[in-house]
């Protein structure tokens, strides 16, 4: 039992950290396809990765040791964070360690990071990426939480695994308040993850940048752990989405035959998720940043929303 | 004496504090004396007073008698678990805070070391004494001596005008405040006329005396605590004092009045009523979400901080409220969980915003500047305090693994269980609350984030920052004991709920520890581990053992070439330090996503003009909608009183001689 839940941690920071970068190629293959242009190879992330970690660092004169250890602090939160989802067995070992609101705080830890990493040099772009990464941050955060909270009051528990068993395993119940919760967490993920409409993962326009800009100074093995963290991040905000709205097919036990069934179901589920994210960051343009509170301002209602109707409506259930 | 007790060594404790104070004053001018033994030795009775604490909250309630005070009014002293709690806050904190100060006075800066030595440890010695009164008229001195000497501690830099101005508002708070506490003692000692705390647990109170009473204490410690409206002193005091005072107010006199509203509400009133839990609710998130949005706008390092202080006072206020509202419902085990983040948010607070005002002190010494827009680069000139402060940064924003987190936690597991409340609308409206905590806690991430990063981080802003040093030897102690204290508290959670468990016995009726300490010291799960649980040991294991991995492997696989350069900034050739985010610019999003409550001034600079001056003043709105209206009804009023001053002998003797004649008319029938 505590051998496989083991067993079953592993292989799911495993998966996590070889997928991640997958995903994210599926993303922008996707994505190139639905644009008409040609597209980049699945594993193109992965070269990049790979021509990054050769390249010498080139580190500002101003940089600070903060700055420095910055990428392996992102990168070590967000392995973290993608072991302590659910995403193949609600059996892991870590997740008794945190709950959906430790979480929350564990991706506020790095975003935390990574916006003091923006304004360690001292330039201009740098500290305007921190400061709109922690506006977005503020605005999403709550949002997050009121997801999760909805989610929560309906399993009675604020454990993911919990969560993603009561969902999943119990007797079939329709719940309104998840469809609401299930567009406000969208909303969310896609401003969390710095994608369109809220930030444009591929701009190269330096002012309408918001994680990029934070960024820019970083090169070689220090980008390329923040590159995979970020991708690390889509994984695992894809994985919180799926066990929430979508758990069938996540096992609670954790043999490597469940486990071997939950991966090809996992990448089913991911390479959909992957071409509806594709589809929304073609068809929506970005917003100005100050357009971003009402687009997350939206998410946060519709998330009380999601909770004021499970009080009113399901509660008695 | 028949026996030596526990409370007379608190007591004893306390005593050293005010004879160290008065070998201070003795020698007023001996500096060696002052700084390298007494302040030293001032944190040794702390760390000796938190000690006994400890063992307070464990044994039962003690009391004294002292043979002190008017003729029939002794002092009665008690020792039970709350004050051992808040004693236990006060020495820990001030073990590190005494230890910095003695590296931080200077000679020639405000009143003379012995004085401020006299007052400092006078402070600490009234707020022992508050913390151990058992009757209203011990409480009241020792809260008087604890306003008094912390205001001329406020004011020891009284050669300025501002700062005399600071001193002068927060004297005044305080004491409307002080009227308040005294009434509410009034009413609750009712007919009796014993102001015991003793007798007035053992009065009962009828119909509405008891929520005036409680409305009344609210007032009173409101105003200390800082709580909406009443925190118009905060964000002046706190910058006008020095650095160790204002940590020391910040981190452990705010708290005085959470124990005397604690004391007041749970042990000295009988019965609670759901809505003074309601009331307590919404002024502390109100207070909360006030004081992070100006955190947020303000260009004053220490200013920043104290705003931020009313947030989390605020943040306590939400706990306590939500205390309140189970306790009243009859449900002794989740109006135990609310009281332990209450608690526990004091405990944390005391430790991570002293922790960030000493760094703003050594910042200071260091630069002679306040002022964000000055500031920038220090990580490289003062790594110690700049570490430190991260620390305390990152606990203030409430982020795992470190202490701020677990309160934050289990103030949200609480309102969680709100949806279970036997009451038709309650239950729907209080989850919802949450979403405002949840909204004041990333606030409060984007305050840290501003004052950290513009702080210490970026380039300096101003020339001389390049001479800045780093703390002195005894500083990074003070300094190394608080942010150690924020990681402990972080880290192992299940001792300090284990040492809570005795206060919400007290207060509520029920407690956590068997709850906690059943899963192992590792995991937290305050109410089963199937509801809800949370490791921060294993967040902090996991995140330390991977990042070393993660180092080698990449410097093991790859290489570990590096490369100094110029920064890139997208190629940009000109970069100088003015080109950074200052602090105004930093909260720009926040003043313009917040306007409707900031009441704001600006003036643009014409694009013709060839020295232009950007201004942007963003002040306190309660000034405008409350404090000068009562200012201007308060002196209309006073004008016509002074009508009746007319200065002439006839028309005074005309008064008198009316008066005589209205009482002989009265005293007739």
């Amino acid at each position: 039992m505590n051998f496989y839940a083991f067993f079953a941690q592993l292989v799911a920071l495993a998966v996590a950290l070889v997928m991640a970068p997958i995903l994210n190629g599926w993303v922008n293959q996707c994505r190139a396809w639905l644009q008409n242009r040609s597209a980049p190879p699945l594993l193109q992330t992965y070269y990049t990765l790979s021509k990054l970690f050769h390249k010498d660092v080139l580190l500002a004169h101003n940089a600070s040791s903060l700055f420095r250890s910055a990428p392996y602090i992102i990168f070590s939160c967000m392995a973290l964070a993608s072991a302590i989802v659910p995403s193949l067995s609600t059996n892991l070992i870590y997740s008794p360690a945190a709950d959906a609101i430790a979480l929350v705080g564990l991706f506020a830890l790095a975003r935390v990071f990574i916006a003091l990493a923006g304004m360690d040099v001292g330039t201009s772009f740098g500290s305007l990426g921190s400061r709109r990464e922690m506006l977005i941050g503020f605005l999403a955060e709550p949002a997050l939480l009121m997801v999760f909270f909805t989610a929560s009051l309906i399993s009675r528990s604020t454990s993911l695994s919990t969560i993603v068993e009561t969902l999943a395993h119990r007797e079939f119940v329709i719940y309104p308040s998840l469809a609401f919760a299930g567009v406000a967490f969208s909303m969310v993920s896609l401003a969390e993850n710095a994608r369109v409409p809220i930030d444009n993962p591929t701009t190269h326009l330096e002012l309408t940048m918001v994680h990029e800009a934070m960024i820019l100074e970083y090169s070689g093995r220090h980008l390329a752990l923040i590159e995979w963290a970020a991708c690390l991040k889509l994984f695992a905000y894809s994985c919180i989405g799926l066990a929430l709205f979508f758990p069938f097919g996540i096992p609670e036990a954790a043999d490597p035959v469940s486990l071997a069934i939950a991966g090809a179901i996992l990448m089913l589920k991911l390479a959909v998720g992957g071409f509806l994210l594709a589809l929304v960051e073609t068809i929506s343009a970005k917003m100005r940043i100050f357009r971003a509170p009402e687009f997350l301002g939206t998410a946060f209602l519709l998330a009380v929303l999601a909770m004021l109707v499970h009080l009113l409506l399901e509660a008695g259930q | 004496m028949t026996e030596f007790l526990l409370i007379d060594w608190v007591l004893f404790s306390a005593l050293a504090w005010l004879s160290i104070g008065l070998v201070g004053v003795a020698f007023p001018r001996n500096f060696t004396l002052i700084s390298r033994i007494l302040f030293p030795l001032g944190a040794v009775v702390a760390l000796v007073l938190a000690l006994l604490a400890l063992s307070g909250l464990l044994a039962g309630p003690q009391v004294r008698i002292l043979p002190l005070g008017l003729p029939d009014l002794p002092f009665h002293l008690r020792l039970d678990a709350l004050s051992a709690f808040f004693l236990l806050l006060l020495g820990a904190t001030a073990a590190g805070i005494s230890i910095y100060a003695a590296g931080y006075i200077r000679k020639g800066e405000g009143t003379a070391p012995g004085l401020q030595c006299l007052l400092y440890h006078v402070f600490l010695a009234s707020m022992a004494f508050v913390m151990l009164a058992d009757d209203g008229y011990a409480f009241m001195v020792a809260w008087e001596s604890m306003a008094l000497s912390s205001f001329f501690l406020v004011t020891s830099e009284h050669r300025h005008a501002e700062i005399r101005r600071a001193g002068y508002l927060y004297l005044l708070v305080a004491h409307i405040g002080a009227v308040g506490i005294l009434l509410s003692f009034g009413v609750m000692a009712g007919s009796t006329g014993d102001y015991t705390f003793d007798a007035m647990r053992d009065f009962f109170h009828e119909g509405i005396w008891p929520t005036v009473a409680f409305l009344l204490a609210l007032f009173g410690f409101g105003a200390k605590a800082g709580l909406l409206p009443l925190h118009v002193w905060l964000p002046e005091a706190h910058p006008a004092a020095p650095s160790p005072v204002s940590a020391m107010m910040s981190g452990v006199m705010l708290k005085t009045a959470i124990y005397g509203l604690l004391r007041v509400s749970f042990d000295l009133l009988h019965a609670q009523l759901w809505w003074w839990g309601i009331l307590l609710l919404v002024l502390g998130l109100a207070t909360a979400l006030f004081g992070v949005i100006f955190a947020t706008v303000q260009t004053d390092m220490k200013r920043l901080l104290a705003y931020s202080s009313i947030e989390n006072i605020g943040l306590i206020f939400v706990g306590f409220g939500l205390t309140l509202v189970f306790k009243s419902f009859l449900l002794p085990n989740l109006a135990a969980l609310a009281l332990t983040a209450t608690l526990y948010h004091c405990l944390n607070h005391a430790f991570f915003k002293s922790l960030l005002f000493l760094s703003t002190g050594s910042v200071l010494h260091a630069t002679h500047e306040r002022n964000l827009g000055k500031l920038g680069g220090l990580i490289h000139r003062m790594p110690w305090v700049a570490w430190l402060a991260l620390v305390g940064v990152l606990a203030s924003a409430g982020l795992p693994p470190l202490n701020g987190f677990i309160s934050e936690w289990l103030l949200l597991q609480s309102f969680l269980f709100t949806s279970g409340l036997p009451h038709g609308y309650l239950n729907m409206l209080l989850p919802v609350f949450a979403a405002a905590v949840a909204l004041i806690a990333a606030l409060a991430g984007f305050a840290m984030v501003k004052f950290f990063g513009i702080v210490f981080l970026g380039q300096p802003r101003e020339e001389n920052l390049a001479h800045a040093r780093d703390a002195g030897r005894l500083e990074r102690i003070g300094l190394l004991w608080l942010a150690a204290g924020c990681v402990l508290l972080g880290v192992f959670p299940n001792v300090v709920i284990a040492l809570l468990d005795p206060v919400t016995r007290l207060l509520v009726g029920s407690g956590l520890r068997a709850a906690a300490s059943s899963h192992g010291w590792w995991l937290l799960a305050p109410i089963s581990e199937d509801r809800a649980s949370y490791s921060p040991a294993i967040f902090l294991g996991t995140i330390a053992l991977l990042m070393p991995l993660v180092y080698w492997a990449v410097n093991r696989y790859y290489h570990g070439r590096l490369k100094r350069v110029p920064a890139w900034d997208c190629g940009f050739p000109l970069q100088t330090s003015r080109m950074q985010d200052t602090a105004e610019g930093f909260g720009q999003p926040i003043r313009r996503i917040f306007s409707p409550f900031l009441r704001r001034t600006r003036e643009h600079p014409s694009p013709f003009d060839a020295k232009p001056r950007y201004r942007s003043i963003v002040e306190d709105p309660f000034w405008y909608w409350l404090y000068l209206p009562i200012a201007r009804i308060v002196e209309h009023g006073t004008r016509l009183i002074a009508f009746l001053q007319q200065g002439r002998i006839a028309i005074y003797l005309l008064y008198s001689f009316v008066t005589l004649l209205t009482l002989l008319v009265l005293t007739r029938g």
